[in-house]
């Protein structure tokens, strides 16, 4: 039978108030505290979103990956569950990783679309790996194996990410500014405080919107559990297509 | 007790690939549609770029998309067969090892496409390709054609393996496989580029090196996951 | 053979597709040499029971074993001992019949295949059409195929989904000496011929909605109770 209590969500508040102050704090700090850069000028500022999402990003497909390892070796849905919230979000983070993109290259070199960046021209590619992750799980019906091959297909596009920078990198000349170069020491101490900050920030908003899906997914799924016992049909979820994990209600 | 002792890998990735090849031998549909596909996408790029003659970059271009759209074809059947009367159950029940299927499969796609590869890259030199390449130039693009149908054969073997599953199987693999391709098709248009070059080109290293690393990485994934893919 | 550990055993077996249960909580033991019939409607859960015992599906939950092997953990040991038959052939249609047995002989690793092969080719009375393709073949005689296929290396476990469908009596009789009782097999059969089946059976397993509401020894079973099943 559902049970009222749920173990999802128990800290989103906590986590939606602490980034709520992170990112506005970090946003001051960029705007306001650290110095305009000397060749860009102000649309330089985009930078301390751009660059966070795109770490977030991938930090997110390789969480993604990990989990989808997880659910290999145990079996356990809810590491799938994981997974597939952690690659959902980071699709999510990941056009917004591009679009900054887009627009810092519009200022900075007066077009919307630069080839001759490795590191966008990755995003891209990485990018239309990962949407295809939603159509192959809607693909597949039985939950189980959609679960596993999901899994499968996480932990190769994790691996793929790494093997793909080399390539693009290889193939493409170096014009990015590197804000943060080989020895991570080029940004001035005044821009890296707020570059940390809005990394945290960002990091601390995947986590809430991670966390706030899986609650929800998991309401629903008790929501729905509870009208069936309600209504006295026998208590197991009518049979639909959906490319999100099934959430067993204990 | 019967005097059967469960297969070796090998034994039985050769009983497999034997039957594969039968079957293509019999009803000979991929390699023949394979090769038919280069054809007529060589002919159509004659018009839509009016060019009778490519070189350098555009001549790599128009080779490995080419082959690339050829290789989806060859991936999408890969388990085609295997399905229809329950061949693949027919595996699984056999005590033979599941990388067995893999390497197998992985084999035959390889065959397919070291055959439609080196056709297609002939039949390219003949109706497309200006400059006409030098021996050494022609061994280097014979390499490049080995270590990127190796790439293809093994990312396209674990793409079969999840698409024969799905309900859009042919949507699935051309969907999957591409995005996961683009790492090996930058290393082999680069590498194939000077070698279809007016110049003396030769091939670069890195390319090789970042063909080879590809192949390594998705053959010990693919090696890795397979198993996932076919148990049940 | 003197063994008397029993050839089945399966105790709280669920199989899951999806949040619908095929299987739930199925309990029996089945000693070696004996045979299970087991009878339900369509979707009861006689094909997946069969498949979870032939290591084609894994047990969602609840332990199975066969030959007193964990099926979840060490089905890849009772694989060169089980013979599965089911609804499909699980031959290939562009090769022939002889082509079809001596891949899965080399897959099963046997050390005389040849000698095997022609000896159920003959004893189904394909051999004279061992060297046509299959897909030429009739139902009945992709049947005959398909049992000779199961029976290759001598099993001595055989899960059998209707094995006498699209047989003609006297096909039926060709194939009683390879899947009939006897030569000490354990066998599970899925079927759905109440007298047929009850007259072969030692025990008698009755599924709906994957629960078993029956499980009995024949003369305790009448064919009334088994066609409640399909009601």
């Amino acid at each position: 039978m559902p049970t009222t209590k749920s173990l999802y969500g128990r800290r989103l508040t906590g986590y939606a108030i602490a980034t709520a102050i992170v990112l506005t704090a970090s946003l001051t700090l960029a705007f306001f505290y650290a110095p305009i850069e000397v060749d860009q000028g102000f649309s330089q500022k985009i930078f301390y979103i751009h660059v966070p999402l795109a770490i977030v990003t991938l930090g997110g497909f390789v969480v993604g990956g990990i989990f989808a390892i997880q659910y290999l070796r145990s079996g356990d849905t809810r590491h799938d569950l994981r997974s597939y919230t952690a690659i959902h979000q980071g699709l999510v983070f990941c056009i917004g990783a591009l679009i900054t993109g887009c627009i810092w290259a519009k200022a900075a070199w007066g077009q919307w679309w630069v080839w001759d960046e490795p590191t966008l021209v990755s995003f891209l590619i990485v990018f239309l790996l990962y949407c295809t992750y939603q159509p192959l799980r809607f693909s597949i019906e039985d939950p189980q194996r959609q679960a596993r091959y999901a899994a499968v297909f996480a932990v190769v596009a994790g691996v793929f990410v790494p093997v793909n920078f080399i390539a693009v990198r290889l193939a493409s000349p170096l014009i990015h500014p590197r804000v943060l170069g080989s020895s991570g020491g080029s940004l001035p101490s005044d821009m890296r405080i707020a570059f940390y900050s809005a990394l945290v920030g960002v990091a601390l908003l995947f986590i809430t919107l991670c966390k706030y899906e899986m609650a929800s997914k998991h309401s629903r799924a008790q929501l729905g559990a509870l009208r069936r016992s309600v209504s006295g049909e026998r208590d197991e979820p009518l049979a639909t297509r959906s490319a999100a994990p099934r959430i067993a209600v204990k | 007790m019967s005097a059967a002792r469960p297969p070796s890998t090998l034994t039985a990735a050769r009983a497999v690939l034997y039957k594969e090849l039968t079957l293509e031998r019999r009803a000979p549909q991929t390699l023949t549609a394979m090769a038919l596909f280069c054809a007529s996408a060589f002919v159509i790029f004659h018009f839509a770029l009016g060019r009778d003659e490519l070189e350098g970059a555009l001549a790599s271009g128009v080779l490995w998309v080419t082959l690339t759209l050829a290789a989806l074809l060859g991936i999408g059947r890969s388990f085609v067969a295997d399905r229809e009367e329950g061949g693949l159950d027919g595996f699984l029940l056999a005590p033979a090892p599941r990388t067995a299927l893999l390497i197998a499969k992985a084999t035959t796609l390889f065959i397919f496409l070291l055959i439609v590869g080196l056709l297609a890259a002939l039949l390219f030199s003949v109706l497309l390709l200006g400059p006409t390449p030098s021996a050494s130039q022609w061994a280097s693009l014979a390499l490049v054609i080995v270590l990127a149908s190796l790439g293809i054969a093994l990312v396209g073997s674990l793409i079969a393996g999840i698409a024969i599953q799905t309900r859009a199987r042919d949507l699935i693999t051309s969907i999957l496989a591409l995005p996961l391709l683009i790492p090996l098709l930058i290393a082999v248009t680069k590498a194939s580029a000077p070698l279809l070059g007016l110049g003396a080109g030769t091939l670069a290293g890195r390319w090789l090196a970042l063909l080879g690393l590809y192949d390594l990485i998705f053959g010990l994934l693919a090696y890795a996951l397979f198993d996932y893919l076919v148990e049940d | 053979m003197a063994n008397i550990e029993p050839a089945v055993v399966c105790s709280q077996l669920v199989r899951l597709y999806g949040e619908r249960r095929a299987l739930d909580g199925i309990d029996l033991t089945l000693g070696q040499g004996r045979t299970l019939v087991v009878f339900g409607p369509n979707g009861a859960g006689k094909t997946t029971l069969l498949r979870v015992l032939a290591t084609l599906l894994r047990p969602s939950d609840g332990e199975a074993s066969l030959l007193g092997s964990d099926l979840r953990k060490e089905g890849w040991k009772v694989r060169s001992k089980i013979g599965f038959l089911g609804h499909q052939s699980l031959c290939y249609g562009d090769l022939t019949a002889r082509e079809n047995l001596s891949y899965h002989a080399r897959l099963h690793g046997l050390a005389e295949p040849a000698k095997r092969i022609e000896a159920l080719l003959d004893q189904t009375g394909l051999s004279g059409r061992g060297d046509e393709r299959v897909f030429g073949y009739s139902r009945g005689m992709l049947q005959r195929l398909a049992i000779c296929r199961a029976v290759l290396h001598e099993p001595q476990v055989l899960l059998l989904d209707e094995p006498r469908s699209n047989l003609d009596p006297a096909a039926i009789e060709l194939v009683e000496p390879l899947i009939g009782a006897g030569g000490g097999r354990t066998r599970v059969i899925a079927s759905h011929d109440p007298a047929g089946g009850l007259a072969e059976a030692d025990l008698v397993l009755g599924l709906r909605d994957g629960a078993a509401v029956l499980l009995a020894p024949p003369a305790q079973v009448t064919a009334d109770q088994i066609g409640e099943l399909y009601r």
